[in-house]
């Protein structure tokens, strides 16, 4: 780190000095009306546009959440005062906008009361940030989380493993990413990428030396150590049992682009990259010869048109109905409330960014990707800016697995990529989702404080 | 460190301007073909939330949609049914439609362009979107004289407004009732459905503008006789009259209708040999002025070009013959000429209008619910058929045709009508089809009419288009003029 001295540049001083905690929180609160407006109004159109009236129940339910993000900021000025500014209020609007999505999916489909998803999605919501305030008020110091690194490993592959065990796996859905005890269902893939990102930064930076170093060098391109070669082996076996057992390309993804991602920022060898893409393009392709679900969505990726597969039992009617959806919206949308995105299944998990693009049309999906572009930018400034590595990683891989979902999902249901069966983060309906990308908001907001905490002791010290 | 975090960044970034990529491909590139795609059924279920525009002809209502209370919204419905079928076609809710229904669906859904904004002001006061209204030119007391005098025949007939192109009749029958296709009981739609395609008198083909295509027979004289003027020649020009003809290079003769020589001379004038529908004169004429003559001046008149009305009009033809006798058949609207009754009523138009021919129209506006104008008519011109002194020749011979000679039975006292007939035969007994055009008053023409009377008007080949198809016309003639 560049040390102010007291010759450095005055300017630089004072402005680091005059940005004071109370002006980002300002800046926060100001930004949270602005998303709390957005989801109001978002909500209110939901129930005009389809209704013709407002459901004041819905609004005094989601008053709860709405209120608790409140709660949220003022914990943040008292235990993250140099929080990231932009965090809460892009994780606010966006989880708002499900929720009246997803009430919208309720009205058109019938649901009411405790059978209404946007009723359940409220009530997570108001789980998830409780959870997200805790969370900011016991993790004081990130670099605890170094210590539990292994225990999050263990933990984290745990929580993959669950949906498979006997007794507890739902595989009703396609992809068995669920696990159901009793009346409680949860998807435990959601929590297991927080500690997969918290495992990798905790490893990454004690390993990252050994893994620098460079063996031979072949075709130009300078191999990493044979010896060294443990680690990533293991992650993609992981990736691949996940595939296999778990039937769930997107997840498999998601985890492995997220360690390549963080080996790559830890150690600088583009090699690592070269590596991870040949081991995933190989394991893809076997997955591809010999599991028939993977064979299937790679042919409803590339010829979703087809009639045959149109109609065939999991084949393309999901996609190309989505597709409809989406062009149906065109530029400007056919308004909240208007159009049909009930039509396409699982309009309110899955498919929920079909759903938006389909009554908001392009203008809103833009603006969609645009606050998780910020989102992720937000947390890889930390990267950038942090003073530790450890927390730099763990911000980097945070952000980038948002960002990653993201492309994974919405790409799947552009046809970028297969689709796979992952969810929209704060968007799709579904509480273990909603919780973790909460706690990842939580801990970029702790992250991110830590950033900002120290340049501005190390300024004031120069300055003296 | 930073270095690979600005790496990844620009990975971020492109993710990300990818899924802006492909989102935009979808719903803006692609759009139109999505939504035409078949099994999109939301372009389906959108049309039934729109409040779909009225199709009006004057004050009357002839297509509207009226609230269902259904899922559908909104019930179609013609309150004329079969009077205005060929003109408004038919609307089902799966999305079948034909005649205006079909070729102003993007202005009757509120769809097209110049409705952008209305839809996004839709969108914004959360108002369910309307489509616009369609005024056509069509005039009802006209429609009405035209069904009634067609009668039970199997034909059609068009009216003209000659000096804007306006249509101001269109019946075709059989015809067809559309109500019972805009239910929206599946199994009965269908069923009504297959009754009509079933039937032998093809309801659904509005033979005004298309369907199996009719020689034009005599009627076809007068634009032969308008190549011979523009080719220098004069009503008075004379041409050889024998009382039968070989074709060159058959043993096929040919008579006049009549039997015997066109009148009594060796030779017969052109205004003659058209006042008393000649066929052997004209078959010499033809062969004569040669065939690209002549197709030059169908050409002018019309034939081979696409028009649209909106719909589109099967264009009639003059082809290619592949001999002498062939050219010689088709001289006089024999052999394989095939034209539509918009087509001969456009002929008579042209000549009216002082040789300038307007492309036919029915749509007279389309307004927005504000009232707004999205579409207003204007005359549109084709282009010049024949000159002004040609169309004043023609106007003399039609008139003389009418007024004592083989069309005598569009004759309106007080008032000069000009026409032509035509007994089209379609093979050895097969019925003739029966023909007649042309327009009034002649001096100041306000109508120009065709009509087509197939299947021999029922007695075979012992129907007229004097007998038959002339009264016909002089029915919508005097409504015109009486109006």
């Amino acid at each position: 780190m560049s040390a102010t001295t007291a010759t450095g540049p005055l300017t630089t001083t004072i402005r680091i000095r005059l940005r004071t905690p109370a002006r980002l929180r300002n800046l926060e609160l100001l930004l949270i009306v602005v998303a709390l407006g957005v989801a109001a109004a978002a909500l209110a159109l939901v129930d005009l546009g389809a209704v013709g009236e407002l459901d004041t129940e819905m609004f005094a339910l989601v008053a709860l959440p709405a209120g608790l993000v409140l709660v949220l900021h003022i914990a943040e000025r008292i235990v993250a005062p140099e929080g990231d500014p932009f965090v809460v209020p892009i994780a606010t609007a966006l989880t708002g906008l499900g929720i009246a999505m997803i009430h919208r999916i309720d009205i058109a489909e019938g649901y009411e009361g405790w059978a209404a998803y946007g009723v359940r999605q409220a009530v997570w919501a108001t789980i998830a940030i409780l959870i997200a305030i805790a969370g900011l008020v016991i993790v004081r110091n990130h670099r605890v989380l170094q210590r539990y690194r292994y225990i999050a490993m263990f933990v984290g592959i745990l929580l993959l493993l669950l949906p498979v065990l006997p007794g507890i796996g739902d595989t009703g859905a396609n992809a068995d990413v669920w696990v159901r005890i009793g009346f409680f269902s949860m998807q435990p893939g959601e929590f297991a990428k927080i500690l997969l990102a918290v495992f990798f930064a905790g490893y990454l930076v004690t390993a990252r030396d050994s893994l620098s170093m460079v063996g031979r060098s072949i075709l130009g391109l300078r191999l990493p150590r044979a010896r060294d070669l443990g680690p990533i082996l293991v992650v993609w076996i992981l990736s691949m049992g996940v595939i296999v057992i778990q039937r769930d390309l997107g997840t498999a993804l998601l985890y492995f682009g997220l360690f390549l991602v963080m080996l790559y920022v830890a150690t600088g060898r583009g090699s690592w990259i070269f590596i991870g893409l040949a081991l995933f393009a190989v394991g893809g392709w076997a997955a591809t010869r010999v599991l028939p679900y993977v064979q299937g969505r790679f042919a409803n990726w590339l010829d979703a048109f087809n009639p045959e597969i149109y109609e065939r039992e999991g084949g393309s009617y999901q996609l190309v109905q989505g597709i409809f959806g989406l062009a149906d919206g065109g530029l400007v949308g056919t308004g909240l409330g208007r159009g049909r995105p009930d039509i396409v299944p699982l309009a309110e998990s899955d498919y929920i960014i079909a759903s938006l693009g389909e009554e908001l049309g392009l203008i809103g999906l833009f603006a969609i990707l645009a606050l998780y572009l910020i989102f992720v930018a937000r947390g890889l400034r930390i990267g950038v800016a942090g003073q530790d590595d450890f927390g730099r990683l763990l911000a980097v891989g945070l952000s980038f697995v948002v960002g990653l979902q993201v492309f994974i999902v919405i790409g799947g249901v552009t046809r970028i990529i297969p689709l796979t069966g992952l969810t929209t983060p704060f968007l799709a309906a579904g509480g273990s989702s909603l919780v973790a990308n909460w706690l990842i908001a939580a801990l970029l907001l702790r992250l991110s404080d830590a950033v900002r905490q120290q340049p501005h002791a190390i300024v004031e010290g120069g300055a003296s | 460190m930073n270095k690979e975090l600005r790496r990844v960044s620009v990975l971020v970034l492109a993710m990300f301007l990818a899924l802006c990529a492909s989102t935009s491909i979808i719903q803006v590139v692609q759009q139109e073909q999505l939504q035409a795609d078949p099994r999109n059924t939301r372009t389906l279920y959108a049309s039934f939330s729109v409040e779909r525009g009225p199709i009006l002809a004057g004050d009357t209502v002839i297509a509207q949609s009226v609230p269902s209370g259904d899922q559908y919204k909104y019930q179609r419905t013609y309150p004329h049914g079969e009077l205005y079928s060929a003109v408004t076609g038919y609307f089902t809710i799966h999305g079948e439609k034909t005649g205006l229904e079909g070729t102003l669906n993007d202005y009757l859904t509120g769809r097209a362009s110049q409705q952008f904004l209305d839809r996004l002001n839709g969108i914004l006061t959360g108002q369910n979107p309307r489509g616009a209204t369609v005024l056509t030119t069509i005039d009802p007391v006209v429609q009405q004289a035209a069904w009634d005098a067609l009668g039970d025949l199997q034909g059609a007939v068009v009216a003209i407004e000659p000096s804007t192109g306006r249509i101001l009749a269109m019946v075709s029958k059989p015809s067809f009732d559309p109500n019972p296709l805009a239910g929206h009981d599946q199994p009965g739609v269908i069923s009504a459905y297959d009754a009509l395609l079933a039937d032998p008198g093809d309801p659904l083909v509005n033979r005004s503008i298309g369907g199996a295509l009719n020689p034009p027979g005599s009627t076809f004289k007068v634009v032969v006789t308008a190549a011979a003027l523009a080719a220098g020649m004069s009503p008075d020009t004379q041409i050889p009259n024998p009382p039968s003809y070989t074709l060159p290079g058959t043993s096929t003769t040919i008579t006049n209708s009549e039997g015997g020589a066109c009148g009594g001379g060796e030779t017969v004038s052109i205004a003659d040999a058209l006042r008393f529908s000649c066929n052997i004169p004209f078959a010499q004429l033809g062969a004569q002025l040669g065939y690209d003559a002549i197709l030059k001046q169908a050409r002018a008149f019309g034939f081979e070009s696409e028009f649209q009305v909106p719909m589109g009009v099967t264009p009639s033809v003059f082809p290619r013959p592949e001999s002498e006798a062939q050219l010689m058949l088709q001289s006089f609207g024999q052999g394989n000429d095939r034209v539509t009754p918009l087509q001969m009523a456009m002929v008579s138009a042209a000549i009216a209008n002082d040789g300038e021919l307007l492309r036919p129209n029915l749509v007279e506006r389309v307004s927005a619910p504000d009232l707004s104008v999205l579409h207003e008519f204007r005359p549109e011109a084709f282009g010049r058929s024949v000159s002004p002194d040609v169309a004043a020749s023609l106007t003399q011979l039609m008139v003389a045709n009418v007024a004592n000679g083989a069309a005598g039975n569009a004759r309106i006292s007080g008032v000069d009508v000009a026409g032509k007939t035509g007994t089209a035969q379609n093979g050895t007994n097969e019925p003739y089809t029966l023909w007649f055009t042309g327009f009034a008053p002649a001096d100041d023409p306000q109508v120009a009419v065709a009509v087509v009377v197939e299947n021999g008007g029922g007695r075979g080949q012992s129907g007229f288009g004097n007998t038959i198809a002339a009264p016909v016309a002089k029915k919508v003639i005097e409504a015109v003029l009486n109006r």
